[in-house]
């Protein structure tokens, strides 16, 4: 169910290259143990963002959690809709919510990222842990 | 409340159900609980306008019991149980020395001599051994938590939906009172109390029956509108009915007076723990106050956050978090006593912003009657 064009970190974003640009979002699996999304917090468009670190927030009813971007770079452009509506985060967080669009600083970041299947195998794990 | 990860998380008889019907489990205070179930949002609306249902077996039950009963529960709680009428409940807080909180409580009295008590899971154990220590009266004291699942039916619905399971006339049980009775053929104390701001009733019975109980009021309420629940969703509700929380709005360094519950605590009762200390407070006034707040900017408060004033740190956030009915983002908060007053600007600390916030008046939510 995970997208095969994207990437995925360990904490649970995708980003999806295009170019130079990578755009960024949290996986399916992170809006679920995040609860129902009330509230996005998003850089301003020019600002610098380096890999591993945290750039942006989603807060559920219950829950702050941090955005770790997977890669460095500038913030190109913002999800603006998320403002208004951040249960689209719930509904669609593999398009629709997509969070910032990034021009990378250095393309090769993202090759040391989790494919599709990686990812989909590491969930796995954890979810194995939580239900024993 | 955190547990050592060494610990085995303690369950309630319907844990496996939740698990099957698929809720999310959380560590809550070292009890493996349901926090959702189909989303905070949903459950906290239902509880609202529908109702709900919520396991609550992991609080804790203590019976104290005989000749000296009444005495006890004098001694060791702030209400005055001289009060009570048997069939009748009330909200109390069990003292310290100090006159602190080490826990607030439901007293039952269901004879003269045996009252009931409802606590907090987390704080159980404390409870009892705290009671067990100030025991002079001869008392037995028993912790009955195993003996029991708590079931909370909870919202304008919760009655008429109950009222299919039991020949008890549940309309006739009058806020905080409670009765004996079958419901779905299982003997229970039914008790018109909760924890959401919403009418409702908690029912205690026999572990054994809880698959059966829980599933037929499921199965009865759905066409009503009532979804099993969470404690996501009660904690939303209870913040939003201006309720407090053990660890959160008290604990063992506040005060009745500091938590606005001056009505449970009855000075002319006679003597009972921390009463020499909490009427000190009393005459010299207290330093700081819990008030309710709203945000004006559109961030959200948190637990712990810091309360500013002036861009002066004055006091912390006890509970912050979205009210789903209301639409706003909310919370409690200790205050100095020069800034409780309805209208007082005041700024929450959140992460690197100063977020402008405004006192209300508490309950933040009244359920229309």
């Amino acid at each position: 169910m995970y997208p095969t064009d994207c990437r995925y970190t360990k904490e649970h974003e995708w980003i999806k290259m295009d170019g130079a640009i990578g755009t960024i979002g949290i996986t399916d699996y992170a809006q679920h143990e995040l609860g129902d999304v009330v509230f996005v917090e998003l850089p301003q468009v020019g600002a610098k963002i380096e890999a591993g670190q945290p750039f942006g927030t989603v807060e559920s009813v219950k829950a702050v959690s941090e955005i770790y971007s997977p890669v460095s770079g500038e913030v190109a452009e913002t999800n603006s809709v998320l403002g208004n509506e951040p249960e689209k985060i719930n509904q669609d967080p593999h398009g629709a919510a997509w969070l910032v669009k990034i021009k990378l600083s250095n393309l090769t970041e993202v090759n040391s990222l989790m494919d599709a299947a990686a990812y989909q195998a590491y969930i796995a794990e954890k979810q194995k842990e939580t239900s024993a | 409340m955190t547990t050592p990860a060494t610990t085995e998380l303690r369950k309630t008889a319907l844990n496996a159900t939740h698990r099957r019907l698929g809720a999310k489990m959380v560590d809550f205070g070292g009890w493996d609980m349901p926090v959702e179930y189909t989303g905070i949002l949903a459950e906290h609306r239902a509880v609202r306008t529908a109702a709900g249902l919520f396991d609550v077996s992991h609080m804790g039950e203590i019976v104290v019991h005989g000749p000296g009963a009444f005495e006890l529960i004098q001694k060791v709680t702030c209400n005055n149980v001289e009060k009570l009428a048997v069939g009748q409940a009330h909200y109390s807080g069990l003292m310290t020395e100090l006159g602190t909180f080490v826990d607030d409580l439901l007293v039952h009295k269901m004879s003269d001599t045996h009252f009931y008590l409802c606590v907090n899971a987390s704080n159980q154990d404390k409870d009892c051994a705290h009671i067990v220590r100030h025991n002079t009266t001869g008392a037995r004291v028993e912790n009955a938590s195993d003996y029991y699942t708590q079931i909370a039916i909870q919202g304008p619905k919760a009655l008429g939906v109950l009222q299919r399971f039991t020949q008890v006339p549940l309309a006739s049980i009058n806020y905080y009172h409670f009765t004996h009775g079958l419901v779905n053929g299982v003997e229970c104390l039914i008790a018109r109390t909760g924890y959401t701001g919403e009418d409702g009733f908690e029912i205690y019975f026999a572990p054994e029956h809880s698959d059966k109980m829980w599933f037929a009021l499921l199965a009865s309420g759905e066409p009503d509108g009532l979804i099993p629940c969470g404690l996501g969703a009660r904690n939303t509700l209870r913040l939003e009915a201006g309720m407090c929380l053990y660890g959160h709005e008290i604990d063992e360094t506040t005060t009745v007076w500091e938590a606005n519950l001056g009505w449970i605590c009855k000075m002319d009762k006679g003597d009972f723990l921390g009463r020499a200390p909490l009427a000190k407070q009393k005459e010299e006034g207290v330093k700081r106050v819990l008030v309710g707040f709203e945000m004006t900017d559109k961030l959200i408060a948190r637990d712990g956050c810091p309360v500013l004033h002036d861009g002066e740190k004055v006091g912390h956030v006890t509970s912050g978090s979205p009210a789903p009915f209301l639409g706003k983002n909310i919370g409690m908060a200790y205050v100095p006593g020069s800034l409780c007053a309805v209208g007082t600007q005041l700024q929450i600390g959140i992460r690197n912003h100063q977020a402008a916030a405004r006192i209300v008046p508490l309950p933040f939510y009244k359920r229309p009657k």
